[in-house]
């Protein structure tokens, strides 16, 4: 035992020490505070200023066109070639220039600029214009603008579940979210680490120290050692990026004092109140409520989920996942010379872990009681993924403990299966394997 | 087996060989297409240095393996020191494989150490023998250094360090000095010497038997999974030896005697060169005085074969039984 406990040791200490490991541990939480804050962070500084110029030959938008703190506007008079003239001794942005148009012919208009004109500033440009030939289309037929806007209506439904607890929200944005999240960084570490534990044993075989250890310990102690090592360098570094990006993410918020861009997320449910609001800046009042009262029911819905249970899924199907994957890549590693050789053997396992995370998202998000979700969140080699898309859900205790078992007898299969093809390829050199020769080895006495 | 059946041959084993270290007993390994042991018994002595000798492929790296406990034997039992093989020896057990290597990204020190402490040293006891070796195979300013800023041969003195750091009772060496060059090879030699000096017993397991025919004490060959002949090397030779002298010297040799036969003759400007054996009980002594009255000697050697020429003649005594 204690020398099994070397053995995780110096897995977890060589790779712990590693450059790639603390770059890789380091960085990861700055990206990602960068991806979250950066967004926020150009918005507010959003550009110097720019100024149009605006030749108005129609008179309709005299004195109707406001500019905003970003975007000047400056009326000018006179001909088109004499306001050329002036915009190009100028730093100015453009010349916007409206020929004689009529409320019922509004063409011709153009913009012209020595540099190319942005996307943005064109867009802003087509909106004001545009809100105000509506206006006045809309006086123009007696009805005025706020008038229509009263008669608008927007509704927005609330679900709540009705279960033996009482009421409570749900959000099926957030279940969703805490669900896809949990299975992707499970389908992540498996195959990161993972391949690391295959990586380690081809590096055993290849600098042949492996006879030198196995003269002084198990070959199966030797491989549950490296499993282990392995899964404690990957909890470390999971561990870690949580501690990171908070404190990283809150320090640049109070160092800049700004809010994160939204997530995803809360981006797709505040969209349906706000969309457009940033452009044509008409957010009013009771937009505004609604679109908080939203934040609130986001926050609402991640308190009402389960979070403990949660959690202790994904810790558990985390470990189970990468135990009864690990040690089919490791058994990869011992039966192969060289990594070029991998590809064959690697193919079948990572299908499996593919076509979950592809229907997690296809199927099980849609449908999260359907029978495909339930199938594969019992079959141990696709359960760690399916079935933490479904926990936050909410699932009957039994599929969860029938699963949770399964999960079990699974990796302990493939531990026993992984320690026979290992204990014989780990000592054999120069031959090329091939599934039969992989299952002979399965029944070899060593 | 019952206990009383286990101190049956536990006490049997201790009287037949009180100096035997490593006993094997009837051992046979079969892997799925051939046979690599055959019934194979042989007694190692404490504190020797043991030749394991054979041609590639005869089973003995498949007999170490199952020494060190790598693998299991199909039949037949291994006691050492009198007790059957069982997991508790591994750490009396040094072993130099003959495929080898290091972790390439571990420092020196590190990987010594933990190698040591993989075969029960504690990590304390570890680090003091370190020191002393690395002194004496002036290591010190690599301790620090990957396996793989080292040198070819920094390289060979470090695994050789990681067999016997933690001071094994038996040591075993899968073909010590191929790879090894020839000052490492050296160096070793004496440092396998001075073990045996410090009570050790050296396994040498080699199909290149000239190589260490002059270090061993005893001797198994091993020829297709079996055993051919095992014993100590002077006794061996004796059993072999053909009575015949190699003697070189001026003159004209010219030998009427029946007591001695010329097997071979060469002469070549006065000198000459003559392979001499002893017939009807007589002596070199006899056969010196004889040549004293009749030429001039400058050498006179016995010519004694080789454990490879012993090993020839025995191979093909077996493949025509």
């Amino acid at each position: 035992m204690s020398k099994i406990w070397l053995i995780i040791q110096r897995e977890y200490l060589t790779r712990v020490r590693k450059k790639s490991f603390i770059i890789m541990t380091l960085l990861t939480p700055v990206l990602l505070a960068a991806f979250m804050v950066l967004p926020g962070l150009l918005m507010t500084m959003s550009d110097s200023a720019e100024t149009v110029m605006v030749l108005d030959e129609s008179g309709l938008f005299a004195g109707k066109l406001e500019g905003k703190d970003d975007l000047k506007l400056v009326p000018l008079g006179g001909s088109l070639e004499q306001a050329k003239e002036v915009y190009r001794q100028t730093d100015n942005t453009a010349l916007l220039y409206i020929p004689n148009i009529t409320l019922d012919n509004p063409t011709g208009i153009k913009v012209f600029s020595k540099k190319n004109t942005s996307l943005q500033t064109k867009i802003r440009l087509e909106n004001m214009l545009e809100k105000e030939v509506e206006n006045q289309r809309l006086i123009a037929s007696g009805l005025d603008r706020e008038v229509l806007k009263n008669m608008k209506a927007d509704i927005s439904v609330s679900s709540v579940n009705l279960s033996d607890e009482g009421e409570k929200d749900n959000n099926a944005f957030v279940t969703s979210g805490a669900g896809i999240m949990g299975a992707f960084v499970i389908y992540f570490f498996i195959f990161l680490y993972g391949v690391q534990i295959m990586r380690g044993i081809i590096e055993e075989k290849t600098s042949r120290i492996v006879e030198v250890i196995i003269s002084s310990v198990k070959p199966f102690q030797l491989m549950m050692g490296k499993i282990i090592g392995i899964a404690a360098v990957g909890l470390t570094q999971f561990l870690l990026w949580v501690i990171l990006s908070f404190v990283v993410v809150s320090g640049v918020q109070a160092a800049f004092g700004i809010e994160p861009a939204p997530t995803p997320a809360q981006q797709i449910v505040s969209g349906q109140a706000a969309a457009g609001a940033e452009v044509d800046n008409e957010t009013t009042a009771q937009e505004k409520n609604e679109a908080s009262q939203i934040m609130t029911d986001t926050f609402n819905a991640i308190g009402n989920l389960n979070i403990p249970l949660i959690v202790g899924c994904f810790l558990f199907y985390f470990l189970g996942g990468y135990l009864l994957y690990g040690s089919l890549f490791g058994a990869i590693g011992a039966a192969v010379d060289n990594e070029t050789d991998t590809q064959q053997f690697m193919f079948p396992i990572t299908i499996p872990l593919i076509i979950s995370f592809i229907l997690s998202y296809s199927v099980v998000l849609k449908n999260p009681d359907g029978p495909v979700a339930f199938w594969m969140s019992i079959i141990p080699f696709t359960s760690p993924i399916v079935m933490m898309v479904r926990v936050p859900f909410g699932v009957p205790a039994w599929q969860l403990l029938l699963s949770m078992a399964l999960l079990i007898l699974g990796f302990i299969f493939t531990t026993w299966l992984a320690g026979r093809i290992y204990r014989v390829g780990i000592l054999m050199y120069g031959k090329k394997v091939n599934y039969k020769e992989l299952s002979k080895w399965l029944f070899y006495r060593v | 087996m019952s206990d009383d059946q286990d101190k049956a041959i536990f006490d049997r084993t201790k009287q037949s060989s009180a100096l035997s270290i490593l006993k094997i007993d009837g051992v046979s390994k079969t892997y799925a297409s051939h046979t690599a042991l055959d019934n194979v018994s042989f007694e190692i002595p404490a504190g020797c240095i043991f030749g394991l000798l054979g041609p590639n492929g005869a089973g003995k790296t498949s007999l170490i393996r199952i020494i060190t406990q790598i693998t299991g034997a199909d039949t037949g039992e291994i006691y050492f020191k009198g007790e059957r093989l069982k997991p508790g020896h591994i750490k009396d057990i040094g072993y130099l494989p003959e495929e080898r290597g290091l972790y390439k990204k571990m420092k020196v020190g590190e990987q010594l150490l933990y190698l040591a402490q993989l075969k029960g040293l504690s990590r304390q006891d570890a680090t003091t023998r370190l020191k002393a070796w690395i002194s004496r195979f002036e290591l010190k300013e690599w301790v620090g250094k990957n396996i793989e800023d080292l040198s070819k041969g920094m390289q060979q003195k470090v695994q050789f360090i990681a067999t016997v750091l933690h001071e094994p009772a038996l040591i075993i060496l899968d073909e010590p000095f191929s790879g090894f060059d020839p000052i490492n090879a050296n160096l070793i030699k004496d440092e396998i010497l001075s073990l045996r000096e410090r009570g050790a017993t050296i396994i040498f397991s080699t199909h290149r038997m000239e190589s260490v025919e002059e270090l061993c004490d005893n001797i198994a060959l091993i020829n297709r999974a079996r055993k051919v002949l095992d014993g100590p090397v002077k006794e061996i030779k004796n059993t072999y030896k053909t009575d015949t002298f190699q003697i070189i010297g001026n003159g004209r040799l010219l030998i009427t005697s029946p007591d001695y036969e010329v097997l071979e003759q060469h002469e070549n400007h006065g000198t000459f060169r003559a392979n001499v054996k002893l017939l009807n009980g007589s002596r070199p002594n006899d056969l010196l005085r004889y040549l004293i009255e009749r030429v001039e000697i400058h050498s006179f050697v016995e010519l004694v074969p080789s454990i490879n020429d012993i090993f020839i003649q025995k191979v093909t005594e077996t493949h025509h039984v």
